[in-house]
C-alpha cells in the first residue's frame, strides 16, 4: 500500500520522453501525484518525432497518446531547467532556473539521449549535398510528406549508412547504438513500399538484430523486398552535376572498391548521450559514465538505481535502448521508488 | 584405372592448424592495435592505390593472420604512404605507422618465406 501523500509533491520526473511518461503513469497506479520537469516545450521525446515503431510498425502516435491520457492530470512544467538540487530533510529541493523551488522525497531521471549530430562526419556531406538525410528527417517525411530532398516519384536509387557517428571513435562514441541497424531496415522496407522501382543499397559494418522479430525483418527485406546489403562502411559520399549523390564504400565480401549513384541518401545517425548529462549530473552529483550516459549503481542487477539516494533512473539515460526496453525499465524505476518511498 | 580428366589442384583452403602466425605476432608487439581492426573496409574505400594496385589494410592485418604472406607483401609494396587510411579508421588505428612497422618486419628477413606462398 503506498503510504499518505504528504502536502509535498513526493517524486520529480525529470523528462517527459516515453520513459517518463510512462514511470509517472505506473506511480499514479502506486498512489502518487509525481510532477513532471521537461526542458523542452512539449511531452513525448524522441518518440514524437517518430512515425511506426519496429517490430510490429504500431504507430508511435497510438503509445503516446495512451502516455498522455494516463497522465493528463499531473502537473508538468515544460521548459525546466534545473540549476541545483539541494540535500533537505530526508529528500531534496529542486530549484528551476525561475526560482521555482520544489520539495521532493526522490527523483526518476529519465533525461533520454540525443540523436548523433549528421553534420559532425562531414565526409557523409549532411547539410552540404541537396539529397543526403538522416533517419530522423526520415520520420520526418513519413508523418508529413513534406521534405525537400524528397520529391516526385522520381527516387529509383536510395542508400543507407549504418553507424553514422556510433562505433566511430573519432566521432567520440564508440559504442554502438543499438537501434539503428533494425531501423535502417524498417525505413528501407517503407521507402520500397513507397517507391516499388526503386533499388535500395544498405551499407553495414555488422548487422545487429537481436530483437524479437528482427531477424524475421532482414529476411523480409532480402527476400519479399530485394533490399541489398554491402558490407562495407562507407568512406566518402559527393555530388555529381545532377545532384545526385556517390557513395563509396569497399565491398568487403567481395574484396573490391565499390561506388554507387543515388538519388537520396539516409543517414543513420546514432544514439549519443544527452548533451546536457553533464549539468545535471552536478546540479544532482550523479556520476557519468565514459560513454557519456549516466551511470547506474550496477548495469545488471540495479540499472535503475544511481549511486545517490533516492535518484532513480530509467529509459535511454543510461544508455541506447528500445522502446519496450525503455517502458519496462520505467516501470521498473516505479517500483523501486515506491519500495524506497515505503521504507522511508 | 580410369582417367576422368580431373588432376589434384593444391587446396585453397586456410589450415588455422599450421598456419604462421609470426609475421603477424612480430607486428603485435610493435603495434597492438592491429587486434581491434573490425574490417569495415573504410582504409580500403578511401586508398588511392586501392583501385589499381588491390592494396587493402583490412587484407593487410587480415591477411597476417591467416598466412597469406605473398599477397601481403604484394599489396604492402604497392602503398605510397600517402595516410589517407589513417584519417578514416573508426577505431582509430595509426594504420600508416602500422604499415611501415611492417615494411619493416619484412625487411629484417627473420621471417622465411613459406614455400608453397600461402
Ligand atoms: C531514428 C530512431 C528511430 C527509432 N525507432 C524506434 C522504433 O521504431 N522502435 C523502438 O522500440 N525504438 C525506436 N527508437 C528508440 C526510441 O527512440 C527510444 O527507445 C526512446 O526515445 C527512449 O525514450 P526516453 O524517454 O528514455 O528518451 P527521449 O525520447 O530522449 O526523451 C527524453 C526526454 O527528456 C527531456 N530532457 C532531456 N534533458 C532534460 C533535462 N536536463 N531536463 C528536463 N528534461 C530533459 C527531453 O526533452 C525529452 O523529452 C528509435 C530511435 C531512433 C534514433
Ligand atoms: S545498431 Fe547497427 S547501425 Fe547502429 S551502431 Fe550498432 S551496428 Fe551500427
Ligand atoms: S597510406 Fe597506403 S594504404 Fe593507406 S591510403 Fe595511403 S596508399 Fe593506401
Ligand atoms: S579502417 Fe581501421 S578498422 Fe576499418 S578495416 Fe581499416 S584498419 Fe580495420
Amino acid at each position: 500500500m503506498a503510504k499518505k501523500k504528504t502536502a509535498d509533491t513526493q517524486v520529480a520526473i525529470v523528462g517527459a520522453g516515453i520513459a517518463g511518461l510512462e514511470a509517472a503513469r505506473q506511480l499514479v497506479r502506486l498512489g502518487y501525484d509525481p510532477v513532471i520537469l521537461e526542458k523542452s516545450d512539449r511531452i513525448g521525446g524522441h518518440v514524437a518525432d517518430w512515425h511506426c515503431l519496429f517490430p510490429d510498425m504500431t504507430p508511435a502516435s497510438r503509445l503516446l497518446d495512451d502516455l498522455t491520457d494516463a497522465t493528463h492530470d499531473l502537473r508538468v512544467i515544460c521548459r525546466a531547467n534545473i540549476v541545483s538540487a539541494g540535500r533537505l530533510g530526508d529528500g531534496y529541493n529542486l530549484l528551476l532556473q525561475d526560482g521555482t523551488s520544489i520539495h521532493v522525497r526522490a527523483i526518476l531521471v529519465a533525461t533520454g539521449f540525443s540523436l548523433f549530430e549528421a553534420e559532425k562526419k562531414e565526409e557523409y556531406g549532411y547539410g552540404v549535398y541537396d539529397k543526403v538525410m538522416t533517419n530522423a528527417d526520415l520520420e520526418h517525411w513519413f508523418n508529413t510528406g513534406i521534405d525537400a530532398r524528397i520529391t516526385g516519384q522520381d527516387v529509383r536509387r536510395i542508400g543507407f549508412v549504418h553507424c553514422v557517428g556510433s562505433r566511430d571513435v573519432k566521432a567520440g562514441n564508440a559504442q554502438c547504438s543499438k537501434v539503428c541497424c533494425i531501423t535502417a531496415i524498417k525505413q528501407a522496407i517503407e521507402m520500397k513500399e513507397k517507391f516499388p522501382e526503386a533499388e535500395i543499397w544498405c551499407f553495414y559494418m555488422d548487422l545487429r538484430l537481436f530483437g524479437k522479430k528482427y531477424e524475421d525483418f532482414y529476411i523480409g527485406a532480402q527476400r519479399d523486398y530485394g533490399i541489398h546489403f554491402i558490407r562495407g562502411r562507407v568512406s566518402e559520399v559527393s555530388e555529381n552535376i545532377d545532384g545526385k549523390v556517390i557513395v563509396k564504400a569497399e565491398d568487403t565480401l567481395c574484396g573490391k572498391p565499390v561506388k554507387v549513384t543515388l538519388d537520396l541518401l539516409v543517414l543513420m545517425a546514432g544514439m549519443v548521450c544527452n548533451r546536457d548529462n553533464h549539468p545535471l549530473a552536478q546540479a544532482l552529483g550523479l556520476g557519468i559514465d565514459e560513454d557519456g550516459y549516466f551511470r547506474s549503481k550496477d548495469n545488471i542487477a540495479s540499472i535503475t538505481a544511481s549511486d545517490r539516494k533516492g535518484i532513480f533512473y530509467a529509459g535511454a539515460a543510461t544508455g541506447p535502448k528500445t522502446v519496450p526496453e525503455t517502458l519496462a525499465e520505467a516501470r521498473s524505476a516505479a517500483l523501486d521508488i515506491h519500495a524506497y518511498l515505503s521504507a522511508q | 584405372m580410369m582417367d576422368f580428366g580431373f588432376s589434384l589442384a593444391p587446396s585453397s583452403a586456410i589450415n588455422l592448424d599450421t598456419v604462421d602466425l609470426s609475421r603477424y605476432r612480430k607486428l603485435l608487439e610493435l603495434e597492438p592495435d592491429a587486434r581491434i581492426c573490425m574490417g569495415c573496409g573504410s582504409c580500403s574505400a578511401t586508398c588511392t592505390a586501392a583501385p589499381f594496385s588491390g592494396m587493402s589494410v583490412r587484407k593487410v592485418i587480415l591477411g597476417l593472420q591467416r598466412g597469406q604472406d605473398r599477397e601481403v607483401d604484394r599489396m604492402l609494396s604497392a602503398c605510397m604512404l600517402c595516410g589517407k587510411c589513417t584519417m578514416v579508421c573508426p577505431r582509430g588505428i595509426n594504420t600508416r605507422h602500422l604499415i611501415l612497422s611492417l615494411c619493416r618486419i619484412c625487411a629484417d628477413g627473420t621471417h622465411k618465406e613459406r614455400e608453397d606462398g600461402r
